[in-house]
């Protein structure tokens, strides 16, 4: 299990590591954390010429909050987010969920922008990204743009950023008064890649579930307030229409179960936070 | 008692003169272990030279190997060899196997490769990058035959025949009936009847394989250090394999041990394979294996099927037991196997006292990894059969479990207890242990909290088991698999040999070696104490020597660290040298002191007269003299300097021509209750209460016998709720990471209420017996007849993972709502479910006619584009084509040499599309079947695919294997809807009026 041989750069400056990966293209890989990654390129599964190192950039450590919107720039550790003070007031439905990413360890190096560029199906902070209707911004030699969330996951492992870009922050809008957030998730051990995951939304136009884990990226959908056998219906629409995969762990009948009852349990605990 | 609080009792209460042996003393060999100043296999030097060994692996579970090209890989820099099956068959022989069926197993594939991760060849570099930069460049060409994934389908003739000289994938059955079953069942008041499927499983050890190996050609002998566990039984097999006598195989291990659990016996093949890679090479040869590698090929235990039936007199007493047991070996029997199936044979009955017995033994050879030794090595599978029986028979009868068990166990007035099949149950009280913790445990208590649980609507449930434990295994328990006839031929096979030897040194030290390996038992330290309780020395002055060399050391065929076999005869052999040391050093104090021997005493570093005390020499001066003055010992005495000796357990006998077999040395025994809540919404299941109860003989150490059941524990939970090696049902293996075989943590491990009886053992020379694989055997059980009482249900499948949980209490699914809304990702149209097959449907519609989208569907070229990553498209026959593609998903990308090809061709309606690949990667193969349809619109193209994905790929990336073929082939219909002039977009995904309600803010 050892990678097979690749340049590592560790650049200077922005401009430096998007030349060089404007220059490597589809050989080159940006990395933060590494911790999916790394294990990758230990299996052989990825097999980079160029590996571009952003994890010491200062201009990548943004970590403010602007015009309604907390950006966390791409060095930014899981662990670095986590610990803002002021995170459960500004962005309550990413403190709910960060705990549920991987393990405190892998939160020390795992970047937010890493999780989001590797698009896991399962991963929280993509589903939270989603939930909440974030931003990607891209960056490349050539230009800056910004996609929404709901445009930029594509597949597993697979999104809108193209070869010469990179994730150079992601932004998530500062809660709304009144709107109450929760999340939950199902994994085999507290730290796995989730089996179902939900994130609710309740404020007073209505509720918004996002699921992860169950279709191929992060799914949402909205309703007016519902509740009893509306929202059990509503629910088991939504799972349907998800669908899911069998795979060793879990049923996709399994996932859709959790959809209508943790689904449901998530909405609850969102509607009862409404402050 | 946690582990510590115990300490802090023996400190406080330990008084200075009392023995050592019984104490809880802290282990000796953790301060080197927890400060990284141990030296584990991996850690020790190198000879200069060495070569760093790569492995390629199958990435099928069957197929014919029709040829290796390794040119490629040989022009790697740094590449000294590229070693394949050819060099096995020129230096090696295949391994010896334990039944007489005609199976070849060789330490490199030769011809054919029975399961996903079987070694095909090996690369030889400078160092293991370059080695597995080679590997990718080593290109094998198969012939994918039908796997064999279940003892189901190997005892169905029509299955591909993984050993076809041995006409059958049931490679060996043997029938044994004890007293008379037939009439206790024609009697009996009922039959209760059982069916149980035990998974496949291992206790993953943090270290993993690690064999270095070197071959002298001028004496033609090999010397390979390892970290190999015993039982050496398999030095023969080896030595065999690498056509040398025993002599010529120098077998060394390393002073410490990262774990085994069993696991480290099936290191054998490799020690082997690297022995042939260093005579190939010339030089010596390191391999490390990796966690990849362990988790998909290094060894499993046995998968079982069970069908049990029981004839039962109407107050719950088992009157006669008729069992049968499928033995899933996976591909090859591997030395000791089938040991697994025959281990437990004389106490099949388990803790019970059941007079008529009838079994019947399968031995069935499947495509996975061969199994071999795993803690609790054949009696978790045992047991959840006997044990779910239990539970059953008082489910049938309307009796409470507890009183089932009780009216069954053994009597105390019975022991030693002989049991129908041969077994000697030698010592212990089993009703009365039952007592003491259902007591102590606190039973009522938790029958209070499951009514309260209950009466507030939640899922809760209490579960038992008892078990008797096996130790110290008879050498000749295996030869059960062989016929009387057979037995007779071969000559007996019996006993359990253990070696030890002990010596003074000039100072008064005194060294201690045994012929075993550690693994975390606390070698060191009980033999310390044992030791120093004979001579009456402090901890300090007894240095244990733990690695091992077989040209050295003392060893018989039953050395090695296996079936819990340190404590009773390893500690109790070093405990017989120890004594016969002292005894001789004793003749000679007597002349010196000028008292009978008889009357000579060891205690706090003097060698003294039991009547006079004060007539004494230092021990290290009675040490001294043998070495510096031999002419002064009184006549005929040898220097008392080193004393080996070889303990065999007397009660282990042959098998006799009835087939009764004492298969181990001595029985624990254990008595487990549990409570259980099962989350309603998720099937989650959380232990909520454990009791343990042990009788393990006397205790050698307390704190270290804590310890064993505190990890059987820990690992027994795994097989109980989280760890299974899986496979696909096209044979592709799914557990090749921790992220995929899941092992509980800290956090899902609950600690249990832990109670101990000291019954000790007649056979041993310190009474103890094995404690250390217990939990392996009574807890996965004990859990999942809790589950059972929570559900109410009847069938109970390992492990209980929230999914199969769930599918319990739940029940059929809603049904999908007529209107539906597929949200983007989601499986198009119907998912079909394959189980753990990839599969799937969709449909497109292109606007253009059929006969359009036909030719385009034929054209190399539009299919070349088509494609995802095609790079390169020739013809290779009438609508077949080689392609050279790379495809993935994400970053992940794998280079394809891809046979295309269509078929059943109905123009322009229908045809099959199929190819399938391989890389470095694994493999790929995939069916298609297209329709057209003409509408209204043009045409309507529907497709259904199978897929099978094999090798690296799958055995790490399972989770997302079906999205990932959903979107190639998505990609290839989006690309044949562009080709014919269509939008890109397919059904399914978002409409252009829902993105343009989406841009105005407004969900859908």
């Amino acid at each position: 299990m050892k990678p097979a041989p690749f340049d590592y750069l560790r650049p200077a400056s922005v401009a430096e590591a998007l030349a060089a990966l404007a220059q490597g293209g589809e050989d080159a890989r940006i990395v933060a954390g590494g911790q999916s990654l790394m294990p990758m390129l230990n299996m052989r599964l990825v097999q980079p010429r160029l590996l571009i190192d952003l994890s010491g950039l200062e201009e990548l450590r943004a970590l403010d909050v602007r015009d309604g919107w907390l950006t966390v720039g791409a060095a930014v550790t899981q662990s670095e987010l986590m610990a803002r003070p002021a995170l459960a007031r500004e962005v309550p439905l990413l403190a709910a969920a960060l705990p549920w990413v991987g393990h405190f360890q892998t939160r020390n190096r795992g970047t937010v922008c890493g999780s989001v560029a590797h698009a896991d199906p399962s991963a929280e902070i993509p589903l939270c990204l989603a939930a909440l209707a974030g931003e990607v911004l891209l960056r490349s030699a050539r230009k800056r743009r910004t996609v929404p969330a709901a445009d930029f996951f594509l597949g597993p492992l697979t999104t809108a950023k193209w070869a010469d870009e990179i994730v150079e922050a992601v932004r998530f809008p500062l809660a709304r008064p009144g709107a109450g957030y929760a999340f939950r998730e199902v994994a085999m051990r507290h730290g796995d890649f989730a089996i179902t995951a939900c994130a609710a939304i309740a404020d007073a136009r209505g509720v918004r579930l996002a699921v992860g884990g169950v279709a191929d990226r992060p799914a949402v959908r909205d309703w007016q307030h519902l509740d009893g056998t509306d929202l059990d219906d509503a629910l088991n629409a939504f799972a349907w229409d998800l669908g899911g995969d069998d795979d060793q762990h879990a049923t996709a009948a399994y996932r859709r179960t959790l959809v209508r009852r943790i689904g449901r349990t998530t909405i609850e605990e969102a509607l009862a936070c409404r402050s | 008692m946690t582990a510590i609080e115990t300490v802090r009792h023996a400190t406080t209460q330990a008084s200075a003169d009392a023995p050592l042996v019984g104490r809880p003393i802290p282990r000796l060999e953790d301060a080197a272990v927890l400060t990284g100043a141990a030296r584990y296999a991996d850690d020790l030097p190198v000879k200069p030279g060495t070569l760093h060994a790569a492995i390629l692996r199958s990435p099928h579970a069957h197929a014919e190997v029709l040829g290796i090209d390794a040119a490629d890989a040989l022009g790697v820099p740094g590449v000294a060899a590229v070693v394949t099956g050819e060099d096995a068959k020129r230096f090696a022989s295949p391994f010896l196997v334990g039944v007489k069926a005609p199976m070849e197993h060789w330490c490199l594939a030769v011809d054919r490769v029975r399961y996903v991760g079987e070694p095909v060849a090996v690369v030889l570099a400078d160092n293991r990058y370059l080695a597995e930069d080679a590997l990718d460049r080593i290109s094998v060409r198969y012939r994918p035959l039908a796997p064999v994934m279940s003892v189901e389908q190997a005892a169905d003739p029509a299955s591909e025949l993984l050993h076809p000289a041995a006409g059958s994938n049931i490679v060996n059955t043997r029938s044994f009936l004890y007293g008379d079953p037939d009439a206790a069942f024609a009697s009996a008041a009922h039959r209760v009847a059982l069916t149980v499927r035990y998974p496949r499983n291992s206790c993953t050890p943090m270290e993993c394989f690690v064999v270095l190996a070197d071959y002298d050609p001028a004496e033609g002998a090999y010397e390979v250090l390892s970290n190999f566990s015993g039982p050496f039984a398999v030095h023969p097999v080896m030595a065999r394999a690498l056509n040398v006598s025993g002599a010529k195989l120098r077998l060394k291990s390393p002073p410490h041990s990262g774990g085994s659990f069993g696991n480290k016996q099936a290191v054998f093949p490799y020690i082997v394979l690297m022995g042939v890679c260093a005579r190939v090479s010339g030089r010596p040869v390191k391999w490390v294996e990796d966690r990849l590698e362990h988790l998909m090929a290094a060894t499993s235990a046995t998968g079982r099927r069970m069908d049990l039936e029981a004839a039962v007199a109407a107050d719950g007493k088992v009157l006669a037991l008729r069992m049968q047991q499928t033995e899933d070996c996976g591909a090859y029997l591997r030395a000791p196997e089938p040991a697994s199936l025959y281990r437990n044979h004389g106490n099949l009955t388990g803790a019970y006292d059941i007079p008529h017995l009838s079994v019947v033994n399968r031995i069935a050879v499947t495509s996975k990894t061969p199994s071999g030794l795993n803690r609790g090595f054949g009696g978790g599978q045992l047991y959840f059969g006997l044990e779910r029986l239990m539970h059953r028979i008082a489910l049938t009868l309307g009796l409470d479990p507890l009183d089932v068990i009780r009216r069954n166990l053994v009597p105390a007035a019975a022991m030693p207890y002989a049991t129908p099949s041969g077994g000697r149950l030698d010592s212990g009280d089993y009703p009365s242990t039952l007592e003491e913790a259902v007591e102590k445990g606190g039973l009522a208590d938790l029958k209070a909290r499951r009514d309260t649980a209950r009466a507030e609507g939640r899922l809760y449930g209490i579960g038992y088991a008892a078990v008797v434990e096996p130790s110290i295994s008879n050498m000749g328990y295996i030869t059960t698999v062989l016929t009387a006839e057979e037995r007779r031929k071969a000559g007996p096979k019996n006993g359990a040999q253990a070696a030890a030897t002990v010596a003074v040194d000039p100072t008064g030290g005194v060294s201690v070696g045994v012929a075993s390996v550690p693994q975390g038992q606390g070698h060191r330290t009980v033999l310390a104490q044992v030791i120093a309780d004979v001579f009456g020395l402090k901890l300090e002055d007894i240095r244990v020597v733990t690695d091992f060399d077989t040209a050295k050391d003392a060893w018989s065929i039953a050395a090695g660290n296996y079936s819990s076999r340190f404590a009773g005869a390893v500690a109790g052999a070093a405990h017989v040298a120890a004594t016969r040391l002292r005894d001789r050093l004793a003749r000679l104090a007597a002349g010196q002191l000028n008292v009978p021997a008889g009357e000579i005493q060891f205690a706090k570093g003097k060698v003294f007269a039991a009547g006079n005390p004060e007539n004494a020499l230092s021990f290290s001066r009675l040490a001294a003299a043998g070495h510096w003055s031999p002419g002064t010992l009184p006549d005929g005495q040898e220097a008392a300097l080193r004393e080996t000796a070889f303990w065999t357990p007397e009660p282990l006998k042959a098998p006799t021509d009835a087939d009764h077999i004492n298969s181990s040395a001595c029985y624990g025994f254990i008595f487990d209750f549990c409570g259980v809540e099962v989350d309603r919404d998720t099937g989650r299941v959380r232990i909520d209460h454990y009791v343990t109860m042990h009788d393990a003989g006397r205790l050698l150490n307390p704190l270290l016998v804590e310890g064993q059941v505190l990890g059987g524990f820990s690992q027994a939970v795994g097989v109980a709720l989280y760890e299974e090696y899986a496979y696909g049902e096209d044979g592709r293996f799914l557990s090749g990471t921790f992220a995929d075989y899941l092992v509980p943590t800290a956090m899902e491990v609950p600690v249990p209420v832990v109670l101990h009886r000291e019954s000790p053992s007649p056979v041993t020379p310190l009474g103890a017996k094995g404690a250390g694989e217990g939990n392996n055997m009574s807890t996965p059980v004990c859990i999942a007849n809790a589950v059972a009482d929570a559900l109410g249900v009847d069938t109970v499948e390992l492990p209980l993972t929230p999914t199969k949980v769930a599918a319990l209490i739940h029940g059929a699914e809603p049904p999908r709502p007529a209107i539906t809304n597929a949200v983007a990702g989601a499986p198009s149209a119907t998912a079909v479910s394959g189980g753990r097959g990839l599969s799937g449907e969709g449909s497109r519609t292109v606007p253009a006619a059929p006969e359009q989208v036909w030719a385009i569907l034929l054209d190399p070229k539009e299919l070349a584009a088509l494609l995802p990553g095609c790079e390169a498209l020739e013809l290779a026959g009438p609508n077949s084509y080689r392609a050279e593609v790379v495809v993935g998903v994400g970053p992940i990308r794998g280079r394809y040499t891809a046979e295309v090809a269509l078929s059943n061709l109905d123009p322009p309606k229908s045809l099959t599309l199929t190819g399938s690949g391989s890389s470095a990667l694994g493999t790929g193969r995939g069916t298609g079947l297209v329709t057209l349809e003409r509408t209204a619109e043009g045409t309507t193209v529907r497709y259904r695919y199978t897929a099978e994905v094999g090798g690296k790929v799958a055995a790490v990336g399972g989770r997302m294997l079906d999205s990932a073929a959903r979107l190639l082939i998505g990609q290839f219909f989006d690309k044949l809807i562009a080709r014919a002039g269509g939008p890109a977009t397919a059904e399914g995904r978002p409409s252009l009026l829902t993105r343009l309600l989406r841009l105005l803010g407004i969900s859908t």
